[in-house]
């Protein structure tokens, strides 16, 4: 407990969440303060280019093992399973319609790239170790939740559109696309190739990374802003719970597969979190009947503060406790 | 000067609906359209802005064509079929062009 607590107290004086709450607290505060748009594209490829690239060179340095193919494969599973919980876990507690319910249960299965940015951020400071092929089980997690939701809306009276273009959107997703490139240029170049480009992609990056969080701050400050009135008591209980069941299936995915404690808790962390990037876009083409403001709320407003200030150093807590790969 | 009759149409419809929307339109024949960002609103869902999406889910854009009269039907149809089901506001407008052989 002591562990978890001091983890949690250096993680919340950590300059990215004191960034991420400044933008938090002016959004709430209805301050001008604003990243524009094309800076926080560019702060975003930047930071996927780099843990990409990082984890590439971490695997082409250690090398591969069995356990990355079943980590993929778990990673897999996680993201179509995840939903199927979240869907029952919110026809308990959310009072939501199918539709509704289907589309939030789409957003936990699959994961938030930011979340698992600020995770290894905060395992590297901690100096604990995490396999560098957990980017490519981060990649692999985007889009099986997107399917999983959809079918539990055929087995309702709904039909989600799901068509060829949209199966591409989602595969060929630029931030998958970057992240999965990014890496495997990193496993081909290596430790040379890092050496080349460190000064750019590791000495900024912690910087880079808080002006990021602290436009992700006023993004979910606005949101929470807006959208609070649409969240019912219990939905937003789910937005605090779901993360902790994911988390769990996140540890016992780790342990069975024998990863390291960095790599449990990115399991822990990559279950857990929530997207709102590539599956809101994803659900305004397949299920444009669902409520955006349920699920974007929940997701960015609720799920993501949470995970970044108290759930990352329980994760990472637990997994160092418990790990022993 | 000589002026000739036209419809002018402006669909503003969800970020992720304007690809599919347009490769619509053109399908129907439109050959010419412009597409505008939207920085923001208020609608039945509430108000909107474009400044920190993080995801394109939330953002809107505006296309905005001019077509003979005869064409608009075909148009329309087109943009229908993608529109439906979507938040989005399509208008038309009647409007005078110069060159009639461009649309």
């Amino acid at each position: 407990m002591d562990q978890i607590l001091n983890l949690a107290a250096t993680n919340l004086l950590s300059p990215i969440i004191l960034s991420f709450a400044l933008g938090v607290a002016a959004a709430l505060a209805r301050s001008d303060l604003n990243i524009p748009e094309a800076v926080a594209k560019g702060m975003s490829i930047y930071l996927l280019f780099a843990i990409g690239f990082k984890g590439g060179v971490s695997v082409a340095d250690h090398g591969i093992d069995a356990t990355l193919a079943l980590s993929l494969l778990a990673g897999l599973v996680l993201s179509a399973i995840l939903p199927l919980i979240a869907f029952a876990l919110l026809q308990l507690m959310g009072n939501l319609s199918r539709l509704d319910a289907a589309a939030v249960a789409a957003h936990y299965g699959s994961i938030s790239i930011v979340t698992f940015v600020a995770a290894t951020s905060v395992l590297e400071s901690s100096g604990i170790a995490s396999e560098g092929y957990m980017v490519a089980v981060a990649a692999a997690m985007e889009a099986p939740a997107i399917l999983s939701a959809l079918w539990l809306v055929s087995r309702g009276s709904g039909a989600g559109r799901m068509d060829a273009g949209l199966l591409r959107e989602i595969m060929l997703n630029g931030s998958i696309v970057l992240l999965v490139g990014s890496f495997f240029i990193g496993g081909i170049t290596g430790v040379d190739g890092l050496a080349k480009i460190e000064a750019f992609i590791v000495s900024p990056f912690q910087g880079v990374l808080c002006l990021f969080l602290l436009d992700m701050g006023l993004v979910a400050g606005r949101g929470l802003r807006g959208g609070s009135g649409v969240l019912t008591p219990g939905v937003l209980a789910f937005g605090v719970m779901m993360p902790l069941v994911g988390a769990g299936f996140g540890l016992a995915t780790g342990l069975l597969l024998g990863v390291s404690a960095g790599g449990v808790a990115l399991f822990m962390v990559l279950s857990a979190s929530a997207s709102y990037i590539a599956v809101p876009a994803a659900m305004r083409v397949a299920l444009p009947e669902a409520n955006p403001s349920i699920y974007l709320t929940l997701s960015l407003g609720v799920t993501f503060p949470f995970n970044l200030t108290l759930g990352i150093p329980i994760y990472v807590a637990i997994a160092s406790a418990l790990a022993t790969g | 000067m000589q002026t000739h009759k036209a419809k002018r149409v402006a669909i503003i419809i969800e970020q992720v609906m304007q690809s599919r929307l347009t490769d619509a339109m053109e399908k129907a024949g439109v050959t010419g359209f412009s597409v505008l960002p939207v920085l923001g609103g208020s609608g039945k869902s509430g108000g909107w802005s474009r400044d920190g999406q993080v995801s394109r889910a939330g953002a809107m854009a505006q296309v905005i064509c001019v077509i003979r009269p005869e064409r608009l039907d075909a148009l329309l149809d087109a943009a229908f079929s993608v529109v439906e089901r979507h938040i989005g506001i399509v208008t038309i407008s009647d409007c005078e062009v110069l060159r009639a052989e461009r649309f």
